[in-house]
């Protein structure tokens, strides 16, 4: 039993600690990225169409890769950063280059949903195109954007659990490794049950803060 | 600020929105651009608000061509521009006092400024109380005001109205134009309303200009405009604020003469004296009376019955009188 619990304890952290680099390496990344689809696309404050769709191809290539090709894909380029390609760590970059195309997206369709009028009115007003983009696109959105990471976060619990192919550990490496490949039902139920509890906390918490939010409105 | 459009053409694709529109704004007035939805007024606001540059022609601001400043210019340009709008377009993610303080934080106001001049404009509108309310709870009515507080928190000299009332019951219509009026005055502003609710341009404009299919067709003084409408567009506008309220009808029939009443009419028994000094006899169909900001205007629809020489003699002698006549369906 004390067994199981230290085994539980430290892949929870280890699931812990990759999915939150990973989400924030993620929103480092996507944000900016889903700024831009949403500012240069045809509507957006200052058309590109051109650099517009070559950066739509380039995330939906991106997004299309499943996780498990993606993380062998990646291992050079992981070995290059870190000097090495297996660990909890060396998940991290997979896993964060996984969610940001994610995180891109979901950030474009939230700014594309700010109500035109808005920010025409901005703009009427002399706004720079930057001030319109952190003073009123992005805290217009920002419910939105939220809910929308929510997603991101859960989307990487589940991918974290395919991080044992690079000796990541986690939670779901956990439930493979000793509750199927050596039969130990206990282990892979404590891990799959802890693995519920993070997934709810986390929807709970994003859901409050995006109501939170909306009910400032 | 005076504002001259010279020229002004734009298209969209196919369609020729703004065709070749030339206006003078006074300044330190209320001018009405009345269209009907599709006339190219919401264009023509763009051009003129510099949302938008032109395919052709120019914008000048007090003799200063804007329409083609590069853009720091440009920006710093807006930013002596108000505008409010159909739909408020009010920053939802900020209180209504935020919401105020927007444009004076973009323009890099410091922060104890910003806070005097929210108030002060809140005041202004009549929401000295609301400053923390978020915008949703905020009536329509309210939500314009503060549009109003926030156009004009950076004291602009121009006032862009693009159907501010539209959306708005007419008692709270009422109140945003008298606010407006109020505000005009007190801050020398010129303003320029696009509208499409001839009421509007009745209870607010001083001038007037009519705007069919990209051009305009008729400008002028409110009050003559409404004593002596030139074109059908016009006409049917002003109909329509007429035959809502004020006519008073004694048929189902319509005369075939339409007199119009000013504020220069002598003040004489126009009627009898007709009736006296030639051979025809009248029928009164119907009476109203239009209240413009500084003057009324009568409306009777008539008929007149007798010869044609006689006829034609009547209007001459009512023309010669101050009494504008227009035949129906001429």
């Amino acid at each position: 039993m004390e067994q199981i619990l230290i085994l539980v304890g430290v892949s929870t952290l280890q699931t812990l600690l990759m999915v939150f680099f990973s989400t924030l390496f993620a929103i480092i990344i996507g944000f900016p990225l889903g700024v831009l689809l949403n500012t240069t696309n045809q509507y957006g404050i200052t058309p590109r169409p051109v650099f517009n769709s070559i950066l739509s191809r380039i995330i939906d290539v991106l997004r299309s890769f499943p996780f498990v090709i993606l993380m062998i894909v990646l291992l050079p380029f992981t070995r290059l950063m870190l000097g090495t390609a297996i660990g909890t760590t060396a998940t991290i970059i997979p896993l964060s280059i996984a969610a940001a195309p994610f995180v891109a997206r979901i950030t474009e369709t939230a700014l594309n949903e700010v109500d035109p009028g808005i920010v025409q009115a901005a703009r009427a007003m002399g706004s720079t195109n930057w001030q319109i983009i952190y003073k009123v696109l992005v805290p217009e959105a920002m419910p939105s954007v939220v809910s929308g990471i929510t997603l991101t976060i859960i989307n990487l619990i589940s991918y974290s659990a395919m991080a044992g192919t690079l000796g990541g550990g986690g939670l779901g490496d956990l439930a493979i490794r000793y509750g199927y490949q050596r039969f130990r039902t206990g282990v892979m139920t404590a891990a799959v049950i802890v693995i519920i509890i993070m997934v709810a906390a986390i929807q709970f918490a994003g859901t409050r803060l995006t109501n939170k939010m909306l009910s400032k409105r | 600020m005076q504002i001259k459009l010279e020229n002004l053409k734009k298209t969209y694709d196919t369609i020729t929105a703004v065709n070749d529109v030339s206006l003078d704004i006074p300044e330190n007035t209320i001018f009405g651009i009345i269209g009907k939805s599709g006339a190219g007024k919401s264009s023509l606001v763009r051009l003129m608000s510099l949302l938008e540059t032109p395919d052709q022609g120019a914008v000048f601001y007090g003799g200063r061509r804007v329409d083609n400043l590069p853009k720091n210019e440009l920006i710093a340009c807006r930013r002596k521009i108000g505008m409010i709008f159909q739909n408020f377009n009010l920053f939802s993610s900020r209180t209504a006092g935020k919401n105020v303080a927007y444009p004076l934080e973009i323009c890099g106001t410091p922060k104890a400024q910003i806070k005097e001049r929210v108030t002060e404009m809140l005041k202004l509108v009549g929401l000295e109380d609301r400053e923390n309310a978020p915008i949703s709870t905020l009536s329509g009515g309210q939500k314009q005001r503060v549009a109003i507080a926030r156009a004009l928190a950076t004291q602009p000299d121009i006032l862009y109205c693009d159907e501010a009332t539209s959306a708005l019951d007419p008692n709270t219509t009422q109140s945003i134009l008298a606010l407006i009026k109020d505000i005009q005055k007190k801050m020398n502003l010129t303003v320029v309303m696009i509208t499409h609710q001839m009421e509007v341009v009745r209870d607010a404009c001083e001038y007037v200009a009519v705007l069919e299919e990209g051009q305009l067709v008729e400008q002028g003084l409110v009050k003559e405009i409404f004593a002596n409408p030139k074109t059908k567009t016009t006409r049917d506008f002003i109909k329509n604020v007429l035959n809502d309220k004020e006519m008073v009808k004694w048929s189902d029939q319509t005369g075939r003469f339409h007199l119009h009443f000013t504020g220069n009419t002598p003040d004489k028994p126009i009627m009898s004296m007709i009736a006296n000094k030639f051979d025809v006899k009248f029928n009164i169909f119907a009476a109203g009376i239009s209240h413009l900001p500084d003057e009324d205007v009568g409306y009777m629809n008539v008929d007149i019955t007798g010869s044609d020489e006689e006829i034609s003699k009547v209007i001459e002698w009512l023309e010669a009188n101050n009494v504008r006549v227009r035949k129906e369906q001429e």
